[in-house]
């Protein structure tokens, strides 16, 4: 069937990418990178080893062996199986997937309802934008849009910051939680995390809302002008169900296409919102491992960011493919 | 071999093109050029938004010049007779100082030049390899086509931050790096938007009839895609240097700015880093983040409205 | 009486540069089981009357003029009447089934949703006259729950055929039905219109540039300039002795095969239609007629008589006031 195909093709492409992505990781931090990186673990773990012993380290990296095929494909082998290595410098010897499991939680959980609700709220208001356009509601959204957009990330979580926190203080400045100053259980310590959350939470969702609100809004004026628009009103149909029935939901066609070539920008957008907010998710660490030049975490960071867009991007293929027949029976 | 390119308006009864004294393709073609420009402009002309946002970008333009004639010894952080340490906003600095005394307007000024530069370059780079790619891509249809949107798709997925950090970790941080990075994370957009313009040109019957002339594929590229390609590419980029501008700013954030090269970014990221939040230093991080908002806000209206005056099918709503 | 009466209609668009007056004051009457052509080049008003019958134009288009469809006046309804009266009073027939018809949606639901919004049957019986609707265009019933991009373009403009009469209309507004189309669909489709307008005894008024499909399907044609009637009259007589110039200048430009007139090449007619902000002075057709004299910038012409049943806004017609200097044909 039709939607077989299509999915079937999206996953395919998937499969792809990720192929691609990981081919140019391994390159980069193997072949490009400066320095030996025994020598670099070694300085970090601060030990004095013999020339005997390094070598010894290198044959269990397996860095004597050439680099294409067999470390190629020791790397492959290893990040399916989620080996990825230690940690150099900011946790020394903490496996870089135990490092992970504590931080991605945390940003999976920021990202992921801020985002919804960013897209919720900005087509809900795309929507009302485009159809009562031109009142005092459509030009002042129109214009906070347009800052908010032109805004980064950082700047607008600073500015949150600045007022909800240190001048009104309703919420703390950063953080998790209160540990381990305050060690909450159960609902009290859920409340404590959603309190931590709130500010960074909030500037995710405005900081895109702007977009997805111009994005629908431009949708919807597109869609207005078809002819099917005129039709369904000359068959007598109400305007309220000419809007939904047959001007929505040709509008979120487009709309669904271009907010996921967004994901890409509201990941970039996660790491330094968490900088700002010292928030210990991935981004943070992937910050952190920036400065300390700590490369199996940055691969890993990397990695992961690369797999959370793509697996985005298929969400949104599959939404796609269940709102226009088209692609279905192609 | 005289060719004609089809105008991009409908005909109107206006002013015919006023024909050069010497009468060569070449200069009839810059005169049909030049009149071409002028209706662009007088449309343009008529666009609030737009023009309100080309105002913002002559007064920064005008910034970044004056900068570059500005005594550069006011920036030197190792000099002594910078003014007091983290002052509040006063009339000798209106936007206070940083840690090292030097008044945080002349961070800004300085700021301009850098951080306009490395937009427009990166842009500059992500337009010629995007529009490249695309009308290769749109042009030969077939196997390169095939091959080229695949690549095109791989970095348009891509997270771009995510990207940078790992390039910079292991390439350095150099202004250069920022240029690469940024160029090599936004010319897939340009890419799809100038490939699909190419397809529905490609349709048109002036093309078929060059081919059959015996124009060549360099020919009917230069002559005949490239001039109605041109106006969407052009608009594009306009967009492609806000987000360029917003990278920047984001990779200096990070502390992946060139210290030898203050720019907005590193302005912020130098503040934030040393507490301006907690010390209720304010004026300090307004002062770049104003500029970059500002800055964007207005080559993101430039670039709306050309894109309605380009753009058909917004031109009718 | 008849089905559609329109005086002196008027409809005026605002735009950004200013008023444009589309429709500059057109009469005329359709009767039952009657066919009305309307002919004219692109942008003469002739889809923006299509438009105004059903009040389908934005609300800051100004209609002037009586529109009576069925007996009621169509300009004084309220919203509520007007819904209901639109489809059930008279149905339109788009060009370009091609983004006529909603993409999402499956053909069979955009005709139920024709008849549900009237509650003129629940919701099971609307399908089943919607199959029964399909085979009337000659699409097998099974059709019904395909989508637009499954059908051709021919099938799509059946299914535009089959939405409009769902709702039993006693006009039907065909609005340049073939002109997407290639020539032997169009064959089929007017073949179609003309036997459905017959059988079911329908009022229509069909709407194209294209003069030598109209003689086919019309009983009267009116010949459209610059948003007013030139030339009006039986569909065989205008087109085979028109009057106007013109309508002289369309008629040689569309050639039947076979016609004896057209041995030589057709002609063209140079020159463009007025901008509707910048019409001429006196007659609007003057800058491009062949017949033009040294009045015709300066009198604004009526439909002054031209023969049995035939009017013509020409100073060369015979009802026309007696001027020096002009022949008479």
């Amino acid at each position: 069937m039709g939607t077989q195909r299509y999915l079937l093709g999206k996953v395919v492409q998937l499969v792809i990418t990720l192929f691609f992505v990981l081919t140019f990781t391994f390159f980069l931090f193997h072949y490009f990178m400066p320095g030996d990186p025994v020598r670099t673990f070694l300085k970090a773990a601060g030990a004095k080893y013999t020339p005997a012993q390094a070598e010894q380290l290198k044959h269990e990296f397996g860095l004597d062996q050439p680099i294409f095929p067999n470390q190629y494909v020791r790397f492959l082998k290893e990040t399916a199986t989620l080996h990825m290595g230690a940690s150099t410098i900011i946790y020394p010897d903490s496996s870089v997937t135990s490092i992970f499991w504590s931080r991605v939680g945390k940003s999976l959980i920021l990202i992921t309802t801020s985002t919804i609700a960013s897209i919720v709220i900005g087509v809900a208001m795309g929507i009302y934008g485009g159809w009562r356009r031109g009142g005092w509601v459509d030009n002042s959204s129109m214009s906070s849009s347009l800052v908010l957009y032109a805004m980064p990330e950082f700047v607008l979580g600073m500015i949150l910051l600045l007022i909800f926190s240190r001048w009104l203080g309703w919420f703390p400045a950063g953080g998790y939680d209160g540990a381990p100053v305050t060690q909450y259980t159960g609902f009290a310590h859920f409340a404590d995390v959603a309190n931590h959350m709130a500010l960074p939470w909030l500037t995710l969702m405005l900081a895109y809302l702007g977009e997805f609100y111009l994005l629908m809004r431009s949708s919807l004026l597109d869609v207005l002008g078809e002819e099917y628009i005129t039709l369904a009103r000359a068959k007598g149909v109400r305007e309220k169900y000419v809007l939904r029935r047959h001007a929505v939901r040709n509008a979120l066609l487009p709309t669904v296409t271009l907010i996921a070539l967004s994901f890409g920008f509201i990941l970039g957008g996660v790491i330094t919102v968490e900088i700002v907010f010292s928030y210990p998710g991935v981004g943070l660490l992937s910050y952190q491992a920036l400065r300390a030049r700590d490369f199996p975490v940055l691969q890993a960071t990397f990695l992961f960011a690369a797999v959370a867009v793509l697996i985005a991007n298929l969400i949104a293929d599959l939404t796609y493919a269940y709102l226009d027949p088209r692609v279905r029976s192609a | 071999m005289k060719t004609e390119t089809e105008p991009l308006a409908p005909a109107t009864t206006e002013a015919p093109v006023v024909l050069p004294k010497r009468l060569s393709p070449r200069s009839i073609r810059w005169a049909r050029r030049r009149k071409a420009f002028v209706r662009f402009w007088n449309q343009f002309r008529r666009n609030k938004m737009g023009m309100f946002g080309l105002a913002i970008l002559v007064f920064f333009f005008a910034m970044a010049i004056v900068s570059i004639f500005s005594d550069k010894g006011r920036l030197d952080p190792t000099i002594t007779t910078n003014g007091p340490v983290l002052a509040n906003p006063s009339w000798a600095y209106p936007f206070g100082t940083n840690l090292q005394g030097i008044s945080v307007l002349s961070l800004v000024v300085e700021g301009s030049r850098i951080s306009l530069f490395v937009g427009l370059t990166a842009s500059l780079i992500s337009m010629v390899v995007g529009s490249t790619i695309g009308i290769w891509a749109g042009y030969r249809s077939g196997i390169s086509d095939v091959v080229l949107m695949r690549l095109t798709d791989v970095f348009l997925v891509l997270p771009w931050l995510a990207l940078a950090i790992v390039l910079a970790a292991v390439f350095g941080q150099n202004m250069w790096v920022i240029i690469f990075i940024i160029g090599l994370t936004s010319w897939a957009g340009t890419s799809r938007l100038v490939r699909a313009q190419v397809l529905s040109v490609k349709e048109r019957t002036y093309i078929e009839r060059s081919r059959a002339l015996g124009g060549s594929d360099w020919h009917v590229v230069t002559r005949h895609v490239l001039p109605n390609v041109m106006p969407v590419i052009f608009a594009n980029t306009i967009l492609t240097i806000a987000i360029a501008i917003l990278s920047e700013s984001a990779l200096s954030f990070l502390g992946l700015g060139d210290p030898l090269r203050p720019s907005w970014g590193t302005t912020i990221e130098e503040a934030f880093n040393n507490g301006a939040l907690t010390l209720g230093k304010w004026a300090w991080l307004l002062a770049p983040s104003l500029c970059i908002v500002l800055v964007v806000l207005a080559f993101t209206m430039v670039g709306f409205a050309m894109d309605e005056i380009v753009n058909p099918r917004i031109r009718e709503r | 009486m008849s089905v559609l009466s329109v005086r002196d209609l008027r409809v005026t668009y605002s735009t950004k540069g200013g008023d444009v007056p589309a429709v500059r004051g057109v009469t005329f009457d359709i009767d039952k089981s009657e066919v009305l052509g309307l002919a004219g080049e692109s942008g003469c008003g002739k889809s923006t009357i299509a438009g105004a019958v059903l009040r389908l134009h934005s609300p800051q288009t100004r209609i002037e003029g009586d529109i009576t469809l069925d007996g009621k006046d169509v300009l004084e309804l309220s919203p509520g009447k007007l819904r209901a009266t639109r489809w059930t009073g008279a149905s339109i027939v788009f060009q370009g089934a091609l983004h006529a018809l909603n993409p999402v949606q499956r053909i069979g639901n955009q005709i139920v949703e024709a008849i549900t919004v009237h509650r003129m049957a629940d919701e099971r019986e609307a399908f089943v006259r919607a199959g029964a609707l399909l085979e009337q265009v000659g699409l097998p019933p099974r059709r019904i729950n395909d989508y637009p991009h499954e059908l051709s373009g021919g099938q799509k403009q059946r299914v535009m055929i089959a939405m409009a009469l769902a709702c039993n209309p006693s006009l039907i507004i065909a609005d340049e039905p073939t002109t997407a189309l290639d020539v032997m669909v169009q064959a089929q489709v007017l073949k179609l219109l003309r036997s459905l307008q017959h059988d079911l005894g329908l009022a229509m008024l069909f709407i194209t540039h294209d003069l030598s499909v109209l003689v086919e399907v019309s009983d009267k044609l009116a010949i459209m300039y610059a948003g007013k009637i030139v030339e009006e009259g039986l569909a065989n007589e205008v087109f085979h002795s028109p009057v106007h110039p013109y309508t002289k200048a369309l008629a040689a430009a569309f050639p039947e095969i076979g016609d004896q007139r057209f041995r030589k090449r057709p002609s063209g007619l140079g020159g463009d239609p007025p901008d509707p902000q910048l019409i001429p002075s006196g007659c609007p057709f003057h800058p491009r007629c062949a017949e033009v004299t040294a009045v015709c910038p300066e009198l604004v012409p009526e439909l002054w008589d031209a023969g049995v049943g035939r009017t013509a806004a020409c100073v060369h017609a015979n009802g026309a006031p007696t001027l020096e200097g002009v022949a008479r044909t």
